[in-house]
């Protein structure tokens, strides 16, 4: 498995696009910084990038690799290698690159403009751990929604749509939702809702984090007593952990019944 | 010739005040036997030592001044130290220690009624209840003063200044912390307040209630439990403060209520929860503030009308304005908006496309709060964009029709 993970980081590095994806980061780190020159401010813009970009890119790329790759798969798969290996091993080496270019990409700028001298240093590597497992849950989401579609362009299509729910519908239907049910305490319930979207889940935790929290009134103290403390931060990221399990189990099975 | 002169030197001898010295191995040994001893004009100098006195009342025109900071210790009975009932007075260069408390009788360490021309100055209290309490009184000066306390809720804390019923003071240079009203002003009109530093208070960094035409400017006003505190009160002057990191639930920097005609100018909201929040104010003058991250910049509360915004700065705020009723009447006029993405062909510094401060979004949360927390999501932006171009939700009229492109400076 080891073999493959290396095998397909080292292709997507040779292809070029985890250079590409890399240096808009990097671009885009110097550019905040250079416009702000405040970290504290950058981390809060970088937020909104993150939380919006880096699922898209995870997504898009996934389906890509998958269906791009899928001659070589087969040819693996003639081999004496177990499905689960194959398909885990190009997982990992999918979502490892991709981290590795949001991490470096913007952890270098970061770096060079002093971040270990700022206060901002633990909402810094808190909107990097969040985007790295935003990457992890998206990548695998889009692995399973290639696995199950033959057709290319249907997998691209859905892929988007899982995409486009996620980070934009889900909203709309939670705010409706809220406007609609106004009269009832609705704190308990919102809370709930955002643990059934990545997105949302890792947004929270970061712009509770930069201290917007004391904007939320009554709700932000439900949500400051939930997620400021150290048990709400291990259950959110428990969750956020069971966002990359399910999919990646979800794989294996899938990996291991399919016929190609 | 001679006679005169040596009757002139006589006279002048005779009118000299006397100064009157009190230390622990001087024959005056209590600051109360010195009062006593003392005629008008007289001071009374107190040496460095450790003074357990209670209820010292001044009722002439002395100077009661301590030399290299002589402390005065309350014993925490229910007393005030200092009761000043006097014309010309002036007390200057104590450490006040355990200062009694009461939740019944008024005691302060400095207890101030029916006095004019006073000066309180250069005094350190250390934990009080409440530091001064000034009531009735014209012409005084409290000055350069370090007031700390321990307060930590509303219902057992007092004020550092408690001002009752007063008119033509100045508070001028103090520091007050841990109080529950910095600075609280009841009653009290054409006063100046300015360079003080007011944090860490349990309520208000300062406290207007029904005190009219005056004037309070650089003070500075930090992480006080919500902000400074204007109400009930006409033509005050508000210029060249401070209100920083006012940040909780129920914070805010400013807090106006039932306020008209005033003017507030050249002033720095940062990182407060809410900027200024508004209700019941008319006629005020708004302008060259900078409301740098703030939560809210403005929130408006209803019952609004005539006030004008012109060169303010709104800078990174989550929200820059909230606006709870359809109608408007209030202008918004060459503010520096950083949220605002127009463009200028003429390069007049002026945007030619007119600024909408209230968002959709910000519509939304005024009627259901819990919807905040859909704050940076891309919906939102998306809401707030569609909003933007046509306008259903938000008034009609509220834009700031000439936007600067370029921020004012500080």
């Amino acid at each position: 498995m080891f073999k493959i993970i290396k095998y397909s980081f080292y292709d997507l590095m040779r292809s070029r696009w985890s250079y590409v994806y890399f240096a808009f980061y990097f671009a885009l780190g110097f550019v905040l910084l250079f416009l702000n020159n405040d970290i504290n401010k950058a981390v809060i813009t970088l937020m909104n990038i993150i939380i919006v970009l880096t699922p898209l890119i995870g997504t898009i790329f996934g389906v890509m690799y998958y269906y791009n790759s899928k001659e070589f798969t087969e040819l693996l798969l003639a081999q004496p290698i177990k499905r689960n290996r194959i398909f885990l091993g190009q997982y990992l080496g999918v979502s490892f690159s991709l981290a590795l270019s949001l991490v470096l990409g913007l952890g270098v700028p970061f770096v060079i403009y002093g971040l270990f001298n700022s206060p901002a240093i633990f909402d810094f590597v808190l909107l990097l751990i969040t985007g790295t497992f935003l990457n992890f849950i998206f990548v695998a989401l889009a692995f399973n929604i290639a696995l199950s579609n033959e057709n290319r362009i249907k997998g691209f299509g859905y892929a988007i749509l899982m995409w486009l729910f996620l980070a934009v519908v889900y909203d709309g239907l939670f705010l409706i939702s809220l406007v609609i049910f106004n009269e009832y305490p609705l704190d308990k319930i919102s809370l709930f809702a955002t643990m059934f979207n990545p997105i949302d889940l890792s947004r929270i935790l970061i712009i509770l984090k930069l201290d917007i929290s004391a904007l939320l009134g009554y709700t932000g103290a439900v949500f400051q007593q939930f997620f400021g403390t150290l048990l709400g931060m291990i259950i959110s990221f428990v969750v956020l952990s069971f966002w990359v399990i399910l999919p990646v189990g979800r794989i294996a099975l899938k990996a291991n019944k399919k016929d190609f | 010739m001679r006679f005169f002169l040596i009757l002139f030197l006589l006279v002048t001898i005779c009118l000299q005040a006397n100064t009157i010295k009190v230390c622990e191995s001087c024959k005056i040994k209590t600051i109360k036997e010195a009062i006593l001893l003392a005629k008008d004009g007289d001071t009374v100098s107190v040496k460095k030592g450790i003074y357990k006195e209670t209820k010292i009342n001044v009722d002439k025109s002395i100077y009661i001044i301590g030399e290299d900071y002589p402390t005065l210790d309350g014993q925490n009975k229910t007393e005030s130290i200092f009761a000043a009932k006097a014309i010309d007075f002036v007390i200057s260069g104590f450490i006040f220690k355990n200062v009694g408390l009461s939740y019944t009788k008024e005691i302060a360490a400095i207890y101030v009624s029916n006095s004019t021309n006073f000066n309180i100055k250069n005094n350190v209290l250390e934990d009080v209840f409440y530091g001064f309490i000034i009531q009735s009184s014209n012409f005084g000066l409290i000055q350069n003063n370090k007031i700390t306390g321990k307060s930590i809720n509303e219902t057992t804390s007092g004020n550092g200044i408690h001002v009752w019923k007063c008119k033509n003071l100045r508070i001028e240079q103090n520091i007050v912390k841990g109080m529950r009203d910095g600075v609280y002003l009841e009653f009290v009109n054409n006063s100046f307040i300015s360079n003080n530093t007011s944090q860490n208070n349990v309520r208000y960094g300062l406290h207007f209630m029904f005190s009219n035409n005056n004037e309070y400017h650089h003070n500075e006003f930090r992480e006080n439990g919500a902000g400074v505190a204007v109400m009930f009160s006409k033509s005050i002057k508000m210029h060249h403060n401070t209100f920083h990191f006012n940040w909780g639930a129920a914070s805010y920097g400013l807090l106006l209520k039932e306020i008209n005609d005033a003017e507030i100018y050249d002033n720095i909201f940062e990182q407060n929860t809410i900027g200024i929040n508004i209700e019941g104010c008319n006629r005020i003058s708004y302008k060259n503030n900078h409301f740098i991250r703030n939560g809210w910049a403005l929130k408006f509360r209803g019952g609004c009308y005539k006030n004008i915004f012109e060169f303010n700065n709104f800078v990174s705020n989550a929200f820059d304005l909230s606006y709870n009723s359809k109608l408007n009447d209030n202008k918004f006029e060459a503010n520096y908006w950083s949220d605002y993405t127009g463009y200028d062909l003429d390069k007049n510094g002026i945007g030619d496309v007119a600024y909408r401060p209230v968002k959709l979004f910000s519509y939304i949360v005024n009627n259901t709060p819990e919807t905040l927390i859909l704050l940076r999501s891309l919906f939102v932006d998306i809401i707030n964009f569609s909003e933007k171009v046509s306008p259903v939700f938000t008034p009609d009229n509220l834009i700031d029709a000439k936007p600067l492109m370029k921020p004012i400076e500080l």
